[in-house]
């Protein structure tokens, strides 16, 4: 059935109001998002890292989250707790403790700290073993929780607390690590980058193809911080817009090794309209920090060349 | 009909394992307990068991995965030692605090650095804080029975249970042990039927929150009381399990202590080489006994003054130390315990063998002899003594 926003808002929302996350930030509709590609019958059992997330979302005696089972153990750790979720659940199953015609899928949320920095072992490691788990990465690009202190995930150059653009270092010395190469190199069924972009179509035929895949599925969204980048709550969908458009967040997925590049702009934009709505970029626009700009440009068209290079050598 | 056998102790505990057949293990291998998911993975690889294993990347992971398929409903059990319960540590407080029924086995060995794979109580006494339940065995008997019992208690405190025996000495010497049929020990632990789980069908639930200020509080206080109250149903268990092994557990073990004038308390194996000591200086007509504890945590701080008034001098051997300039956990917390039951019996702390160096039944003799001197000179010279050390 061809995609159909209005349709799917009508199913029943799985992390509802009441939670504390920010005004302007991607995290909940990332999250409302995916759980959306849920089918009506199939149950879920969510497991988040520690993060804004968590903490706003499940704050003891209260839950946002609605039909599904929710668990959160510790920081670096979702992908191991689910593992170990999803594999008494096939325990249970097998010996017949749990009924056959019910179906629950499992599903993990961190944010880029929970999963590129302190999760990135046991994430790997839960890939590797091949849990029928779909883990996801709400990607801010910073340690947001805590007050924005740098990450892996941190774009080259931006401004956080931890890399402060200073008289000496201009903010971030180090380009992102890029861990959906990483997870498409453990050889599973598919991996995903997505946004919150145009009619969240992306999004949701993504959460359910990577939902949906038997075996382990990566899929990471990017998610604006409001705190953490300096900019207007009402500009998220802006932002995300610009993100794609300028391929600084391209949109792409592999599937069994092919790679997809499922939004092409037909005008790729140059990276300073992307960067110049936050504040966490604002020095990049000094007189004499032209090189910072260019040097990122450089990096964005080399990864967009690569995918393109990719989806054509994948696909033959 | 019991089943007599000549096991090692990991083989004796995975053989427990097998015969309780868990919904799900996750183990990581670490010497010197790596033979029990080693011979447990060979059940599952076998169709002994229907457990599912988790080989996971780290000891981090594995509680990590514990805790997640415990709380999805399963009954669940895992194996560590050492630097690899350090790995733990983080999660094991995770564990206890929302209340996980677990077993953990735990083959003692020393903590880095620098690096020792040998018989130490560093790894478990470091984690002595953070809410599990522990057990120590003397022997492979002890090995095999607690860990069937650690079953039954942690499902019914919901609170964590560690079973703790000593690398190398006890998890790798072959004993002859006496097994239960594996239709008693099947009997013996049930079926699990958890009351609140992530996989009910019937409702979904959220676990591990964020709590603020005063639930955290009460979510502590409520983690104490049960500890507190776990003793008896420790004591209800072991009843249970000697009806039908004729096996007797209590919170301690005592030996020779009812009329003993010189006393010590011990951990796991060494309790051994103290009872064949004793056996010797009692034939001399020393009035020797030796109190060997099987709950450290948690601690019989009422039950263990009340063992201890007929001394004339005690000592308090740990096989670890807290490098606080003073003395070593058991020590301190028993002398405690005495202090609050206003019973003041001289005693000192013995620190032993640490990285596995040996204990021989000489060096048991030495600390006698030193208590014999305490309670002759009314008065202690020094409180902490290293003890072997030439």
């Amino acid at each position: 059935m061809a995609y159909n926003l209005k349709e799917v808002v009508k199913k029943e929302s799985r992390l509802v109001s009441g939670h504390r996350m920010c005004a302007g930030c991607g995290a909940p509709p990332a999250v409302r998002g995916v759980l959306r590609a849920l089918k009506g019958e199939d149950n879920a059992v969510v497991a988040c890292a520690t993060g804004c997330l968590e903490v706003s979302t499940c704050i003891y005696p209260y839950t946002s989250w609605n039909n599904v089972s929710f668990i959160h153990t510790a920081f670096e750790c979702a992908a191991a707790t689910l593992a170990g979720i999803e594999t008494t659940y096939k325990s249970l199953k097998k010996s017949g403790k749990l009924s056959q015609d019910k179906t629950t899928k499992f599903i993990a949320f961190g944010g880029d700290g929970g999963t590129l920095d302190i999760g990135l072992q046991s994430l790997s490691g839960a890939m590797e073993r091949g849990h029928d788990i779909t883990y996801v990465c709400y990607d801010n690009g910073a340690y947001m929780n805590t007050g924005t202190q740098r990450s892996s995930s941190t774009p080259h150059f931006a401004d956080t607390t931890t890399t402060p653009a200073g008289k000496y270092i201009p903010g971030k010395t180090q380009p992102r690590k890029d861990l959906t190469e990483i997870m498409i190199k453990h050889n599973i069924s598919y991996v995903a980058q997505t946004a919150l972009f145009g009619n969240l179509k992306d999004l949701y035929e993504k959460s359910e193809k990577a939902i949906y895949t038997e075996g382990p599925t990566y899929l990471t969204v990017f998610s604006p911080c409001p705190r953490g980048w300096g900019y207007p709550t009402d500009d998220l969908m802006e932002i995300e817009k610009l993100a794609v458009n300028t391929c600084f967040w391209p949109l792409y997925e592999v599937e069994n090794g092919k790679y997809k590049i499922t939004y092409k702009p037909t005008n790729k934009l140059p990276v300073e309209e992307f960067l110049k709505t936050q504040k966490r970029f604002k020095h990049m626009f000094k007189e004499g920090n032209e090189w910072m700009i260019k040097e990122l440009q450089e990096e964005i068209d080399k990864k967009w060349n690569y995918l393109l290079f990719m989806e054509e050598i994948t696909n033959k | 009909m019991a089943i007599r056998e000549r096991l090692s102790g990991n083989e004796a505990v995975a053989t427990a394992m097998k015969q309780i057949n868990p919904d799900t293990v996750a183990a990581y291998p670490i010497t010197p307990s790596t033979e029990i998911p080693q011979y447990f993975s060979n059940f599952v690889s076998n169709g002994t068991v229907t457990t599912e294993f988790i080989p996971v990347e780290s000891e981090h992971s594995a509680m990590s995965a514990c805790i997640g398929a415990a709380a999805a409903g399963g009954r669940v059990m895992s194996a560590t030692s050492s630097q690899g319960l350090a790995l733990m540590f983080e999660m094991l407080y995770i564990a206890s605090g929302m209340r996980i029924p677990l077993t953990l086995i735990c083959g003692n060995r020393a903590l880095s650095a620098p690096l020792n794979i040998h018989n130490d109580h560093s790894d478990a006494m470091g984690v002595r804080d953070a809410g599990f339940i522990q057990l120590y065995c003397e022997n492979n008997q002890e090995a095999y029975d607690n860990t069937i019992m650690a079953v039954k208690i942690t499902e019914l405190t919901k609170i964590p249970v560690m079973v703790c025996f000593d690398g190398f000495i006890t998890s790798h010497s072959v004993e002859n042990i006496t097994l239960m049929e594996n239709e008693e020990v099947k009997n013996f632990v049930g079926e699990y039927k958890p009351t609140e789980y992530l996989l009910d069908e019937k409702r979904n639930i959220s676990m591990g929150p964020l709590a603020l200020q005063k639930d955290y509080y009460k979510f502590r206080v409520d983690l104490a009381n049960a500890m507190r109250n776990s003793k008896d149903i420790i004591l209800k268990v072991s009843k249970e399990f000697e009806k039908i092994t004729g096996r007797n557990y209590g919170l301690y073990e005592k030996y020779m202590m009812d009329d003993a004038e010189y006393g010590i308390i011990v951990l796991n194996s060494t309790a051994g080489t103290v009872k064949d000591t004793v056996d010797n200086l009692r034939k001399k007509g020393i009035k020797a006994g030796v109190l060997k504890l099987r709950t450290f945590r948690p601690l019989p701080f009422e039950e263990l003054p009340k063992e201890l008034t007929n001394l004339k001098a005690l000592a308090i051997m740990d096989k670890c130390d807290s490098v606080n300039g003073y003395s070593a956990p058991l020590f301190s917390e028993i002398t405690s315990a005495m202090y609050t039951a206003s019973l003041n019996v001289p005693t000192v702390n013995y620190i032993y063998g640490l990285g596995g160096s040996d204990v021989k039944s000489t060096d048991i003799e030495e600390v006698f002899e030193n208590l014999q001197n305490i309670a002759k000179n009314k008065k202690i010279d020094n409180v902490t003594y290293y003890l072997g050390l030439d």
